[in-house]
């Protein structure tokens, strides 16, 4: 059992900054993500477009403002548990929270806060009415193993940057790959585009474009995708589809939580704390609604702020706290690091 | 202030009459959201998901499809022919009329 202050859910930049403002506070810190990295929408949609709205910086890649954030919060140290999805929440006797992910890893924190952004991150699956019963029987959206296709037979759909990059991967560890895209351009980085080119032109690989796949057939499991490119289907004999089409935010389990929802979003009390109607748990950022909500990530920074002042009195009630700045304070990291303003230098003139 | 008037069809077959301001930047997908009609805009109009897709029902003149849109839409479901990102489509006086359906969701 992973223990700490305040159990972060979704790492995107509203939660990465919480350990910031947590950790002035002499808070600890874990973020629970979907993603094997941190950063959110920042680093999975748009890692290298810019933002403008960020107070003080002109223009900064969305990127760039995650790497900016971790070394921020580095000094406190946070946990993390990345690549799992937080399913389950329940109340424990003392009063504090326990959050298990979907592979089984448990949070106990007293507080938790959900930075969810607009949900946690799922792959986008091509509407084929019976895909899900291949499912793991044929068909994934992930490559967690490549291994597993050594080989094998393996056709892969998409034109971006993961599907590319697997055809490469891939390329000399399946018997048989087939990558089949909707239209003759792809987007990804040159060189990789260049290199499925040569695959392509040695033979190596099966380039269907434009092309798409609009069936499945098999019993138990996978045993044919139907291809269909200009006016003609056909059968192609696989052991693998792997649709590589990125992935779309859900709210998902959260929302069986008890949380009163609206829109899709989670409500709070904007006017105090950013605190849900669960005592103790808090949303901020692009997951919650309240009047007047503006979806923007300097809000989100501010949210967490407010909400670790609650979290604060909620852990320590007996404590009093009183706002200190950073420039005459410093920061005390975890790690033992201190950073603080440098001592005016006094020289006398004679 | 000039307005234009856009027919929307929900994803229950609902028609909707818009009433769009051309002087604000917005564009399809944020006339949609202003009307509070189900339309997620995940990526902010970045064109980098497909949840404004839309179908074009009247034959009115749109700007082309950029790159990033024609790229969007080869990944996207349900795509047909008449297919556009709506967070893709400036309101513009000259789209007075214009009709327009929402794709199913993914």
């Amino acid at each position: 059992m992973i223990q700490t202050d305040i159990l972060i859910i979704g790492a995107g930049p509203t939660g990465l900054f919480t350990v910031f403002e947590a950790g002035l506070l002499k808070l600890r810190c874990h973020l629970i993500d979907t993603l094997t990295q941190p950063g959110g929408q920042c680093a999975e949609i748009y890692p290298k477009k810019p933002i403008y709205d960020i107070p003080s910086h002109p223009e900064i890649l969305a990127g760039d403002l995650v790497t900016n954030l971790l070394a921020q919060i580095a000094p406190f140290e946070p946990g993390y548990t990345l690549g799992e999805q937080a399913l389950h929440l329940e109340q424990a006797k003392d009063g504090q929270f326990i959050v298990t992910t979907d592979k089984g890893t448990q949070h106990k924190a007293a507080v938790v806060a959900i930075a969810g952004g607009l949900g946690a991150f799922e792959p986008r699956k091509p509407p084929l009415e019976n895909i899900g019963q291949f499912e793991d029987k044929g068909v994934q959206y992930a490559i967690t193993d490549p291994e597993q296709f050594r080989n094998k037979k393996v056709v892969l759909a998409g034109g971006g940057d993961s599907a590319l990059d697997w055809t490469v991967f891939l390329a000399d560890i399946a018997q048989e790959l087939t990558l089949v895209h909707r239209r003759n351009e792809f987007r990804g980085a040159l060189d990789v585009v260049d290199k499925v080119q040569a695959l392509k032109d040695q033979g190596k690989i099966n380039l269907l474009t434009p092309a798409e796949v609009v069936g499945l057939e098999g019993e138990s499991r996978l045993q044919n995708v139907l291809i269909k490119q200009q006016e003609t289907t056909q059968k192609w004999h696989t052991d693998y589809f792997i649709p590589l089409f990125g992935l779309t935010p859900k709210l998902g389990p959260l929302a069986t939580w008890g949380l009163a929802i609206e829109k899709n979003a989670i409500k709070v009390n904007n006017a105090l704390d950013y605190q849900t109607n669960i005592p103790g748990i808090y949303a901020i950022g692009d997951v919650n609604t309240y009047p007047g909500k503006l979806k923007l990530i300097l809000c989100g920074f501010h949210e967490a702020t407010l909400m670790c002042q609650s979290a604060f009195k909620r852990i320590h009630p007996e404590k009093k706290n009183v706002l200190k700045y950073t420039t005459v304070s410093g920061i005390s990291g975890f790690d033992g690091s201190r950073k603080e303003a440098s001592k005016a230098t006094i020289k006398t003139i004679k | 202030m000039s307005e234009i008037n856009i027919t929307l069809i929900d994803r229950a077959q609902k028609e909707h009459q818009l009433l769009a301001p051309t002087d604000m930047a917005l564009n399809l997908m944020e006339l949609c959201k202003a009307y509070e009609l189900p339309v997620e805009g995940v990526c902010g109009g970045m064109a980098l998901c497909a949840s404004c897709q839309c179908y074009i029902k009247s034959d009115h003149t749109l700007p082309e499809k950029s790159e990033d849109e024609e790229a969007m839409l080869a990944e996207a479901f349900h795509v047909q022919e008449n297919s556009r990102l709506g967070c893709q489509i400036p309101i513009t006086p000259n789209l007075e009329g214009l009709v327009v359906e929402l794709a199913p969701e993914e």
